[in-house]
């Protein structure tokens, strides 16, 4: 069945699933009965244990679904940890549910697969030798790829069920009062995890620093913790996040990143009290300098900075320049540290953050999105999942989710070595073109037809090469020539829901 | 014209394409490793092709490590590997340029 997006979805899929082909970026106002965790009631001893393996004996059963987060990132110790003890104790028909999966996962996550361990995966991307694996068709079941906010949504509907929850944190007490601020392993925010301590039946933390009793602040709260699991070391702090960040050098990058800038101080949207979401790409950091630049000058203020948040956005907070920074996680280690100085960077859930199914999500008040891109095509929609060369490598994210914003700016180079940027149509559609405003690349912009608003107050603006998004496709197709398709098999390896639960695309196994 | 020994041009830096010809027989043979080489193997192989076309050149093995080089960069160091393989770095072909 076609979607709204004009992708063709196997109608097996749609049936094993249960789902519905995407319609509209419009959520409307459903009524929607969320599911609660099944508790088992404890009082007053400790719930420290020295050994994970018992822990697995009393919470873990086969066919279970078991979760993760990923804020420990490229330095993650808990994953493999936990999943290696999963593999040795022979546990079959997993499903894996994590927030997302780092480089660091991929190893165990395939050799889980290839013995059984693991048959059904959901997550915001994978890349990497997994990414590899999964599109050459490792996996019996299509993995299915969701936003941050999505999978806020999924599980509190229970179409997510977290039997168990393995949370890394880098301190907690010994009953579960647990916090990403303090710690060897400090990564600031907690925000993915917290949904899954709000909802999973069994809640087991992995720290590797007790503190005294009552630990505060406490993100995750001892109301929801079944056990606490103390190991040597939680994670790497030198590869959570990137050290200092650096503004990028790089020509082409700034160019962008200037014209951005250009996008956003002209449009009606830049005035006092505006809000907006940045990325963590070289050029993203770039925009976040230019708009710090403009905003002094125009003695303009935000009210709030969203998202995944970096240390320049940190330095806008400390400037004044912006009143609340909205916190869901930490790319870097300024912005990790800051959180715990500052009542006003403000951690919030993934729920609060980007889920459409709630009393109102943070995106919802979202002026302004600056998002990239692996591929945009002449309808505007956006890959961000899978490469040029069709194979998995990369995450939803809240990339859907910040899509919704008033001005929505992809910042994407035209071409990328000999892969064009710009192209007739994307591999994956993750992001419909109806959520995209203006695309922005270093010879210049295309505005989304239906922004007649913004046509108008962009074509004044003095050296701002407009172009439409068809122009740009062939400036970029004249550059690197046409590629030859590329070939798939029938057989689906994964499918990419759209925020609201409904299919935009699937993912075909690689023919190679 | 027959190529008179192994001649090397290009680095493996990205953007760039590292091109090594050598005496062949039959014809122009092809060792390819590329990024892109899934989108555009025939496209980097075909512009070789042409430029060993220009000088002559029938009999090749052509070694190619791509590092999703344009087309413009594909044909510059095919040249250059060309001048260098016959050994006519001091005479270049003008006509060929």
């Amino acid at each position: 069945m076609k979607n709204k997006v004009n992708i063709d979805v196997p109608d097996a899929i749609l049936e094993q699933l249960d789902d519905s082909v995407f319609e509209s970026t419009n959520y409307g106002n459903p009524e929607i009965q969320r599911v609660g965790p099944k508790v088992r009631a404890t009082t007053g001893e400790s719930k420290v244990q020295s050994s994970i393996d018992d822990v697995l004996s009393n919470t873990l059963k086969d066919g279970m679904t078991i979760s993760f987060h990923h804020h420990f990132r490229e330095g993650d110790f808990v994953f493999n940890k936990v999943m290696r003890k999963i593999i040795d104790m022979d546990y079959q028909n997993l499903t894996l549910a994590p927030s997302s999966l780092t480089n660091v996962m991929n190893d165990i996550v395939i050799e889980a697969i290839k013995k059984g361990v693991v048959t059904n995966i959901t997550s915001s991307g994978m890349r990497g030798t997994l990414g590899d694996a999964v599109s050459h068709g490792i996996l019996k079941n299509p993995v299915i790829f969701r936003s941050h906010g999505a999978r806020a949504r999924a599980i509190e509907s229970g179409e997510i069920k977290i039997d168990v929850a393995f949370l890394g944190v880098p301190n907690s007490d010994e009953m579960g009062n647990a916090n990403g601020m303090n710690g060897d392993a400090a990564f600031g925010s907690l925000g993915y995890a917290l949904i899954d301590a709000q909802y999973a039946d069994k809640l087991v933390l992995i720290t590797d620093t007790i503190m005294p009793y009552p630990n505060t602040p406490a993100s995750i709260k001892q109301t929801q913790v079944d056990y606490v699991v103390k190991v040597d070391k939680v994670g790497d702090p030198d590869k959570i996040g990137s050290g200092a960040t650096r503004f990028t050098k790089d020509p082409k990058e700034l160019k962008i990143a200037k014209t951005v800038n250009d996008v956003i101080v002209n449009s009606k949207y830049f005035k006092n009290d505006f809000s907006f979401q940045t990325g963590s790409g070289g050029a993203a950091l770039a925009v976040t300098r230019f708009l710090r630049e403009a905003m002094v000058a125009q003695n303009i203020k935000a009210s709030f900075a969203l998202g995944g948040i970096t240390k320049p956005t940190v330095d806008l907070l400390n400037e004044g320049l912006v009143n609340r920074v909205m916190d869901v996680q930490d790319f870097d280690k300024g912005a990790a540290s800051s959180m715990k100085l500052s009542p006003n960077q403000q951690e919030i859930d993934a729920s609060w953050y980007a889920d459409p199914a709630n009393k109102g999500a943070m995106v919802d008040k979202l002026d302004v999105a600056i998002l990239s891109a692996l591929e945009v095509d002449t309808n505007f929609n956006v890959n961000v999942m899978s490469g040029s060369d069709g194979v998995i490598r990369g995450a939803i994210g809240g990339h859907q989710d910040a899509a919704t914003a008033k001005l929505t700016i992809i910042s994407a180079p035209l071409v990328r070595g000999r892969i064009a940027t710009i192209v007739p149509k994307v591999n994956t559609v993750i992001t419909p073109g109806d959520s995209i405003d203006v695309v922005v690349t270093e010879v210049g912009i295309a505005i989304n037809p239906k922004r007649t608003d913004l046509v108008e107050q962009l074509k004044q603006v003095p050296g701002l090469p407009i172009y439409s998004i068809e122009e740009l496709q062939q400036k970029a197709e004249k550059i690197v020539g046409q590629p030859a398709p590329l070939k798939f098999t029938d057989r689906v390896v994964a499918v990419a829901e759209y925020r609201d639960g409904s299919v935009i695309d699937v993912i075909k196994e690689v023919a190679d | 014209m027959e190529i008179k020994k192994t001649a090397i041009a290009g680095t493996l830096e990205s953007s760039d394409v590292q091109i090594m010809l050598s005496k062949g027989t039959v014809g122009v043979e092809f060792d390819l490793v590329s990024d892109v080489a899934k989108q555009f193997a025939d496209d980097i192989k075909l512009t070789i092709k042409e430029t060993l076309g220009l000088y002559g050149i029938e009999n090749a093995v052509v070694k190619v490590v791509d590092k999703g080089a344009l087309d413009m960069v594909i044909k510059a160091r095919t040249l250059t590997a060309i001048q260098r393989a016959l050994d006519a770095v001091d005479q270049p072909n003008w006509e060929v340029l």
